[in-house]
């Protein structure tokens, strides 16, 4: 038990009191983003499983929307001017296994670019409640 | 012990074209337990075993050596996870005894053997998904446990030499912290795993014991942690400690994933401070 006090009191000492744009900024701002959401769409279609939803859409409108849906959710300086989820989603099928294919996409994308984990699991956590919009399958 | 682990291979490679395609993400159906429930090392987790999704089928072999001071572990074999909502597992835990067995008077190096067979079935919630809420995910399961050594875990004192596990297990990543904790809640008759029999002098039936795990998600494929198993305490003839270890896993693919810790076993038979490696191997997909 006394470890396990450690370690948890070692954990969360790693990680408090830490300003609010620290994981927007740990991307890098606006710049670091495009970059990532670049390289987002190049592993997307390079995934048969999510290739189908990519490769007749329109790659460049979908990226300017993620980037803007990324910084809004990492609390950096942006608006959202896209659909919401239910509605850009909607006609698709998309089932938890494609949800997942694009999580690991960006994971790769976020690794790539030399983002710290801990900021990419913080952007994770705020579009993972998304998938109740997304999965409609 | 070979044709468990080559019976466990064909349960994993049945399914083999859906390796690239099975779902959920690395590490979030843990490892396997020592009981054969995907979970940490010594507690079941939630999360039901393989990669599966909701509508797929997922599944996993494991072989786990645990080398403690003075005697010697091992456990193998497979679970299957059906829709991500229930998991059936099987599992064969070989104990040798080693030089304490020449001492106890069943000869060096006698060995111990129980079958364990597992169900796990997720109740509520996503571990992994709903990170809005601090909802953890909830399964209940049961572990049914047989000795093949019924004579003697009876002349220890042992009541019987089968028994059945059940437990509730809560688990959560919280991913913006990139934690994972689980609660367990066990209620056993169940002798260190059963490999003493079940029930004794001490206390014949059923009890709660406690179980938790941590683990801090340091890469997607790497997750350092620690883990406490509270155990009854049922035989007067030798007294049994909780157990602890502090692990490190690593999956760098969906199919493997391998796990090292140092574990503390405390008492067992004659035997004070068992502490010593436990490693395990996982395929899967």
């Amino acid at each position: 038990m006394k470890l396990f006090s450690l370690l948890f009191a070692l954990t969360l000492s790693t990680h408090s009191f830490a300003a609010d744009l620290s994981a927007f900024n740990a991307f890098g701002g606006k710049e670091g983003l495009l970059k990532v959401v670049d390289d987002l769409m190049i592993n997307l279609l390079a995934d048969k499983r999510t290739k189908p939803f990519f490769e007749k859409a329109d790659q460049v409108r979908i990226k300017e929307k993620l980037v803007e849906q990324f910084c809004v959710e990492l609390e950096g300086p942006c608006t959202y001017t896209g659909q919401n989820m239910k509605r850009s989603h909607k006609g698709h099928d998309i089932n938890t296994a494609h949800f997942y294919a694009l999580v690991e996409s960006l994971q790769l994308a976020m690794t790539k670019n030399e983002i710290p984990e801990r900021a990419q699991n913080k952007l994770l956590a705020r579009l993972a409640p998304m998938h109740k919009d997304i999965i409609n399958k | 012990m070979r044709f468990f682990f080559i019976l466990s291979l064909f349960f994993v490679t049945f399914n083999a074209q859906a390796l690239d395609s099975s779902g959920r993400l690395l590490l979030t159906s843990g490892v396997t337990q020592i009981e054969g429930a995907a979970g940490g090392g010594l507690t079941p987790w939630a999360f039901i075993g393989g990669y599966g999704t909701r509508d797929q089928i997922g599944a996993s072999a494991y072989y786990t050596n645990v080398a403690i001071s003075d005697y010697h572990l091992e456990s193998t074999g497979a679970l299957i996870g059906f829709y991500d909502r229930v998991e059936f597992s099987v599992a064969r835990l070989t104990f040798d005894t080693q030089k304490i067995g020449a001492l106890l008077g069943l000869g060096a190096d006698y060995k111990i053997k129980q079958y364990v067979y597992g169900i796990k079935v997720k109740v509520l919630g996503d571990g992994v998904l709903d990170q809005a809420s601090w909802l953890p995910q909830i399964s209940v399961g049961a572990q049914y446990k047989k000795n093949q050594e019924g004579d003697v875990v009876r002349s220890v004192g042992a009541e019987d030499d089968a028994g059945i596990d059940y437990y509730v297990s809560a688990t959560k990543i919280f991913l913006a912290q990139s934690l994972l904790a689980n609660v367990t809640l066990r209620r056993t008759k169940a002798n260190q795993l059963g490999i003493l029999g079940f029930g004794g002098d001490e206390e014949e039936s059923h009890t709660f014991q406690f179980e938790g795990s941590l683990a801090y998600l340091l890469t997607r494929q790497v997750a350092l942690g620690a883990e406490l198993r509270q155990k009854p305490n049922n035989l007067g003839v030798a007294d049994e400690d909780d157990w602890s270890d502090v692990f490190v896993a690593w999956a760098p693919t969906k199919n493997l994933s391998l796990t090292a810790a140092y574990t503390m076993l405390g008492n067992i038979v004659l035997r004070d401070d068992q502490g010593g490696f436990y490693t395990s191997l996982q395929l899967g997909f």
